[in-house]
């Protein structure tokens, strides 16, 4: 089965400069330092990692946002670049965004039913307005929105209708893959549930693949396929989301997943030592090993690769080779 | 405690209309806006408006006095030096000095904001070009550029209109380039053109929404500086000629007679300053209005 969308070694790296004003000395920002992954026709990749780990510039990536320094996105077998040119223009009627902040991502002088309608009128300029005002209308059906919203502007509407709006508006050309950036981290517990379900039910009726970014793991494990666990610009384990969730492999999986509250169970909690991530100083060797509980001298030394084992994924020297590291 | 609360049980008092009125339309705009209506008025209708012709002379009633000062209702402003109703010319003046602004700063909008944009959609060298344009209009004085270009070109109402739409456009390129910029990095802006709009309707339905209220107030802090511009040209004889009339023109052929007929200037003046100071108020407080926002 060839993958709707498939990465390969895919980077981006930014010149920064380090403290120092004009005298700092100039250094390379690793966002995203070589990612693989796959996402085939109507399924779901969960992306979790903290702050900062590169996950919203794999999102920019994958639509063709921003180049990438180095690897490839296809999409559909076509590459996805970063130019703006008419193959460029057509990839965007297949592949749609949904933003983290609905409210910053809506324009605040134009109703919403105009800012939905807005993909249709690009990408289909000979479409009478009166058909496009009826396709407006069944997707704000669709998402859940009274058609007395139709007029309203952003700044009128609650922070899951504007979401539905942001939702309603990628769903707006029928897209192959919707790339959600944290799509419910600036809404309330109790509207996340509804936007998440609503989420499904789309995905579901439609049918697209998705790319769902969250810090939250409770969030990707309801929505995903499979999930993948990044670090530092790297993924460092993937499988199904039940596997990941309930026997992680890599150590820093097994922080994350401690860490979810579970009510009447006092459970052993792995507390992070060390610096928080930098991208900039990358560590030598596994980029985990100043924090990792368990890491050994060749944890400091070598880059673990991304081993793949029937589903499962993960990048650490301890979980694919015990054995030489009992040797050592 | 044993108030008893009003009649509706409401916590929320009624406010009084016509507070609620004036706190929305200030009195000081309402004048504002009363006074250009009758220059928009005017400047529709003035030959029906004017009691004589602007160009007829009465010269057995020149230099009479307004009416109040010893004049009569026959002239209610008075008469100039060769007898010509100093109203009748008013009426033809702000008609003639507010056509000349509104074009001149519609000129000068139009030029700045698409400078500005192209400035900000391009970026690089064109910004670049565009930057150094706007410096080398802001280094030079404008009024001697338009007096050099006013005597190399002769004068008609035409060129002065578009030497006047040459004035301010720097200012408004400058902050149109420097709010599209701004823009063009918010989420709205981002999201539109992750949706492969075209820079058109990124920059026409998008931006310039969200900017205009920022640049209309430049507009109107313009409007106002093109008028006295064109006054300080007709008063050194440069500007609108005889025996075509314009506020500034009437002021500097009035002020002659500064002693004797103090109201041939005066009248004039006047309108310079209720004009140039209602616009100023009207942009300063449809900036408020126009932020949704802000509602």
């Amino acid at each position: 089965m060839t993958a709707l969308l498939s990465v390969r070694g895919l980077k981006r790296h930014y010149p920064v400069r380090r403290p120092g004003g004009l005298f700092g000395r100039p250094a390379t920002l690793k966002a995203v330092d070589g990612l693989d992954f796959d996402i085939p026709a109507g399924r779901t990749l969960g992306l979790v990692g903290e702050s900062g780990c590169g996950k919203s510039t794999t999102a920019r990536l994958v639509l063709g946002l921003v180049p990438p320094s180095a690897g490839e996105v296809r999409f559909d077998g076509g590459l996805v670049t970063a130019k703006h040119d008419a193959a460029w223009r057509r990839q965007r009627r297949r592949m749609q965004m949904v933003y983290q902040d609905p409210l910053g991502a809506l324009d605040r002088r134009m109703p919403v039913a105009e800012q939905i309608g807005e993909p249709i009128a690009i990408h289909e300029p000979g479409l009478p307005a009166a058909e496009r005002a009826e396709r407006v209308a069944e997707l704000m059906a669709q998402v859940g929105l009274g058609a007395s919203m139709a007029q309203r502007y952003p700044h009128e509407l609650s922070g899951g209708q504007r979401q539905r709006v942001v939702i309603a508006r990628a769903l707006a050309l029928d897209p192959a893959l919707l790339v959600c950036d944290e799509p419910v981290s600036a809404l309330d517990v109790s509207i996340q549930a509804q936007v998440l379900n609503l989420l499904d039910d789309l995905r579901a009726r439609t049918g697209f693949a998705a790319l769902f970014i969250s810090h939250d793991l409770k969030v990707v494990r309801q929505m995903s396929d499979r999930v993948a666990v990044m670090y530092l610009g790297r993924i460092v384990e993937e499988g199904a989301p039940e596997e990941v969730f309930h026997a992680p492999l890599h150590p820093y999986t097994q922080a994350l997943v401690s860490a979810i509250p579970v009510p009447g169970r006092r459970r052993e909690r792995i507390v992070l030592e060390g610096d928080p991530p930098n991208p900039v100083d990358v560590p030598a060797g596994c980029p985990f090993h100043p924090r990792c509980p368990v890491a050994t001298a060749r944890c400091t030394r070598e880059v673990p690769r991304l081993e793949r084992d029937a589903g499962r994924a993960v990048a650490c020297h301890l979980v694919t080779a015990p054995a030489a590291h009992a040797a050592e | 405690m044993t108030t008893i609360p009003d009649d509706s049980g409401s916590v929320f008092t009624a406010k009084n209309r016509a507070a609620a009125f004036f706190q929305s339309w200030p009195p000081g705009i309402l004048l504002a806006l009363a006074w250009l209506a009758m220059c928009a008025l005017l400047v529709a209708f003035a030959p029906h408006v004017a009691p004589y012709d602007y160009l007829a002379m009465d010269l057995r009633a020149r230099l009479t006095p307004p009416v109040f000062f010893g004049g009569d209702w026959a002239h209610p402003l008075g008469t100039d030096e060769l007898g010509r109703d100093v109203l009748s010319r008013l009426i033809t003046s702000v008609r003639i000095s507010l056509v000349i602004a509104f074009l001149s700063t519609l000129i000068a909008a139009t030029l700045g904001v698409s400078l500005g944009f192209l400035a900000a959609w391009f970026r690089g060298r064109v910004e670049q070009v565009v930057l150094m344009l706007i410096d080398a209009q802001a280094a030079m004085p404008f009024m001697i550029i338009a007096l050099a270009m006013l005597a190399f070109l002769g004068n008609s109402l035409p060129l002065l209109v578009i030497l006047m739409g040459f004035y301010g456009w720097e200012r408004i390129a400058r902050i149109a380039r420097g709010l599209a910029i701004a823009a063009s990095e918010q989420g709205y802006a981002t999201a539109v053109r992750d949706l492969g709009a075209t820079p058109w309707r990124i920059y026409g339905r998008h931006i310039l929404p969200n900017i205009a209220s920022t640049l209309i107030v430049s507009m109107t802090l313009n409007f106002p500086e093109v008028i006295l511009l064109e006054s300080g040209l007709s008063f050194l004889g440069l500007g609108v000629q005889p025996p075509m009339t314009s506020l500034g023109n009437m002021v500097g052929y009035g002020r002659d007679y500064i002693q004797s007929a103090p109201w041939i200037m005066l009248a004039p003046a006047a309108a310079i300053v209720l004009t140039t100071l209602s616009i100023s108020m009207i942009g300063d407080w449809l900036r408020d209005r126009f932020d949704p926002t802000l509602r």
